[in-house]
C-alpha cells in the first residue's frame, strides 16, 4: 500500500497542448496560403499577414487592458487570422480587414470569455461583420492568375454565381474541373485551391487534430442534395463540392473544438445541419453562398444538440427511478 | 411612501438621466430604443413624443390613483395611456407628417412602451401629481438621451451621416429654418480618405450590439460608483424591485408558506 497515491483528477494527461494543436492548424493550412500567393499574387500574403497580425494584437491588448493573462502564446490568434483572411477577396481594402479581425478576437472570442468560450467561430463571425458591412467590397472577385501578366485586377463573377443560373446545362463561362480543383477560379484567398486544402485536411486527419466526420457529413450532405436537385447531374454536384467556401468550411471552420459537438452522433447532426443549410441557401437563397451562414446558424445550435446526444453516465438509470420513487 | 415628500423635486428630475436611466439602467423600452435609433433624428422624434405621453399620463395616473381600484389598474392605466398616444400620433401626423413615415408602427406601440407602464406602476400611483409630472419628465428625457447616444454612434458608424433628414423635425418651426441644413454628410470626407461607413451598425445587429455594449458601460460605470448592476437574470438583481408589487406578491406567499 505504500505505492497508493492519492491526488485530485485528472490522473489521465495527454501530451496534446493548445499550442499544439493549433500549430498543426497553422501548419494545414500553409500549402493552401502558398496557392493563393500564386494565384492571387503577393497581396493574398499582405492580408493574411495584416490579419494575423491585428488578431494577435487584439488578443493582446484585451489582456493588457483588461489584466488578465494573455493568450497570444497558444497561436489561436493566429489561427483566427489565417482563417479570416482565407474568408475575405483578395481585393479588400486593409482596414476594412482591421474590422473584421476586431469583431472576430474582442467582440465573438473574448466578450464571450476567451479561447474555449467563443459562441461561434471567430473568423467566420468576423466574415460575417464584413459581409453585411462592405457587401460591394467583399464580392468584388479578381481574375486568377493575372497579376502575372501585370494587368491590373480584373473582376470576374464566381463559379457560384454563375452556378446560380443553372437550368439542366452548365454555364460555358465556368473554369474546368481542374481548374476548379487547383484553384484557378474567382473567389476568397483561402478557398479557392481545393487541392491544397484537402491536403491540410487529411494532414489534420492523420495528426488526430479533427476526426473526419465533420468534414465528410458536412460535404456528403452538400453532394446528396445537389445531386437530387440537379436529377442526378454528376458534374453538377462536383462544380457545388468544388466552389465556394465549402471544403475551408467543412475542415477547418465546422471543426473548431468550442463551437463543435462533442459527441459523434453530435457532430453527425451538426455536419448534416450545415450541409442542408449551405444546400438551401446556394439553391433558394438571394445570395450565392451559404457556407459562413450555415456554420454560424449550426454553431448557435451546438448548445442544444449536445443536450439531446449526451451519453448517459454508467449507472444514472438507477439513480433516476430513485428519483421517480422518491418523488412518488 | 411618507418619504416621499421629503425628497426635493430636482432629485426626481435627475434620477432619470443617469441613476435610473430607464434605458440603460432599468432596462426598458429596449423594442423602440433598437428600432428607431438608426438615425439621430428618429431618436429625438421619439423621445420627444414618449416623453409627452410620459409626462401627461403620469399626471393623469397619479391624479386617479385614489380613485382606481386596484384590481383593474393595468387596464386603467392602458386607457389613459392609449388615449395620449392617439392625441401625439394625430399631432405628429398634422405637423411633422414625415417622422410619423419613419418611424412607423412604432409610434402607436408607445402605448405598451415598458418605460410608460412601468413609471405609471411604480411612481404615479404613488406619488401626487407634481412629483409624478417630474419624474415622467426625467424619465423622458433620460429616454431620449439614451436614444440620442445611441442614434449618434449607430448613425455615424453605419450610415456616415449625423442627424440626416433633420429638416423633417424643424419643419415644426416653419419651412426652410437654417438655411435648410439638414444634417452633416461625412460620406464624401470619408470617401476621399478611403474609408467608407460600417453598415453593420445601422441594422439590426448593430442595435444589439451597440445597446449591448452601452449597458455594459453603465454597468461599468455603476459598479465603480457601488451601486447595483442593470441585470436580466432573476427579478432580485432589478434596480426597481424596491417597487414591484410581483415581487412583493411573491415575497408575502413566501411569507406566508413559512
Amino acid at each position: 500500500m505504500k505505492n497508493l497515491t492519492v491526488s485530485p483528477s485528472p490522473h489521465v494527461r495527454s501530451s496534446e497542448t493548445v499550442s499544439g494543436i493549433m500549430l498543426d492548424v497553422i501548419i494545414a493550412l500553409v500549402p493552401a496560403l502558398i496557392a493563393s500567393v500564386v494565384i492571387f499574387g503577393f497581396r493574398a500574403a499582405l492580408i493574411t499577414a495584416v490579419c494575423i497580425g491585428c488578431c494577435v494584437l487584439f488578443e493582446f491588448l484585451w489582456g493588457k487592458i483588461m489584466k488578465k493573462e494573455t493568450t497570444i502564446g497558444d497561436f489561436s490568434a493566429v489561427v483566427t487570422g489565417i482563417l479570416l483572411a482565407f474568408n475575405l477577396p483578395v481585393s479588400i481594402p486593409l482596414w476594412m480587414c482591421v474590422v473584421g479581425c476586431f469583431f472576430a478576437i474582442i467582440v465573438v472570442k473574448q466578450f464571450f470569455g476567451g479561447i474555449g468560450q467563443n459562441f461561434v467561430n471567430p473568423a467566420i463571425g468576423g466574415r460575417i461583420v464584413m459581409l453585411v458591412s462592405f457587401s460591394s467590397a467583399m464580392t468584388r472577385w479578381t481574375e486568377p492568375l493575372v497579376w502575372q501578366k501585370g494587368v491590373d485586377a480584373a473582376t470576374t463573377a464566381t463559379p457560384l454565381s454563375v452556378l446560380k443560373g443553372y437550368d439542366g446545362t452548365l454555364s460555358s463561362s465556368l473554369p474546368s474541373l481542374w481548374h476548379m480543383l487547383i484553384g484557378v477560379r474567382g473567389g476568397c484567398i483561402g478557398e479557392v485551391c481545393a487541392l491544397a486544402l484537402l491536403a491540410g485536411g487529411v494532414y489534420l486527419i492523420a495528426r488526430k487534430v479533427i476526426k473526419p466526420v465533420i468534414p465528410l457529413c458536412f460535404i456528403g450532405t452538400v453532394a446528396v442534395i445537389m445531386l437530387i436537385a440537379s436529377k442526378g447531374d454528376l458534374e453538377f454536384t462536383a462544380y457545388q463540392i468544388l466552389s465556394g467556401g465549402l471544403i475551408l468550411g467543412a475542415f477547418f471552420m465546422a471543426t473548431d473544438y468550442s463551437t463543435s459537438p462533442i459527441t459523434f452522433w453530435g457532430k453527425v447532426i451538426f455536419a448534416v445541419g450545415c450541409g442542408i443549410i449551405t444546400s438551401v441557401i446556394r439553391l433558394y437563397a438571394n445570395l450565392p453562398e451559404g457556407v459562413s451562414y450555415s456554420i454560424i446558424i449550426m454553431n448557435i445550435l451546438v448548445p442544444h444538440i449536445e443536450a439531446i446526444t449526451r451519453p448517459k453516465p454508467f449507472g444514472e438509470e438507477k439513480e433516476k427511478k430513485n428519483k421517480k420513487e422518491e418523488a412518488a | 411612501m411618507a418619504d416621499a415628500k421629503k425628497r426635493s423635486l430636482g432629485k426626481e428630475f435627475t434620477k432619470g438621466l443617469v441613476k435610473e436611466n430607464p434605458v440603460l439602467r432599468l432596462v426598458l423600452g429596449t423594442c423602440p430604443t433598437l428600432a428607431v435609433t438608426t438615425s439621430v433624428t428618429n431618436a429625438i422624434g421619439m423621445g420627444i413624443a414618449a416623453t409627452i405621453v410620459l409626462v401627461c399620463s403620469n399626471i393623469v395616473i397619479s391624479a386617479l390613483r385614489k380613485l382606481i381600484p386596484d384590481k383593474v389598474r393595468i387596464p386603467a392605466y392602458i386607457v389613459i395611456i392609449a388615449s395620449f398616444v392617439t392625441i401625439v400620433q394625430m399631432l405628429v401626423k398634422a405637423f411633422v407628417p414625415a417622422l410619423n413615415t419613419a418611424l412607423g408602427a412604432f409610434l402607436p406601440l408607445i402605448v405598451v412602451n415598458c418605460i410608460i407602464l412601468g413609471r405609471a406602476e411604480a411612481f404615479a400611483s404613488k406619488n401626487t401629481v407634481l412629483y409624478s409630472a417630474v419624474d415622467g419628465l426625467g424619465m423622458g428625457v433620460g429616454f431620449t438621451a439614451a436614444l440620442c447616444l445611441m442614434g449618434t454612434i449607430r448613425e455615424v458608424l453605419g450610415a456616415g451621416t449625423f442627424l440626416n433628414g433633420i429638416q423633417d423635425l424643424l419643419i415644426l418651426f416653419g419651412d426652410n429654418v437654417l438655411n435648410g441644413w439638414n444634417g452633416f454628410d461625412l460620406n464624401s470626407g470619408l470617401e476621399a480618405a478611403g474609408l467608407q461607413p460600417i453598415t453593420l451598425f445601422i441594422l439590426p445587429a448593430g442595435g444589439f450590439f451597440v445597446f449591448g455594449i452601452l449597458i455594459a458601460l453603465a454597468n461599468k460605470i455603476a459598479e465603480g460608483s457601488g451601486k447595483p448592476k442593470a441585470q436580466l437574470n432573476g427579478c432580485e438583481h432589478c434596480p426597481m424591485a424596491g417597487s414591484c408589487t410581483k415581487l412583493a406578491q411573491e415575497n408575502k406567499s413566501k411569507e406566508a408558506e413559512a
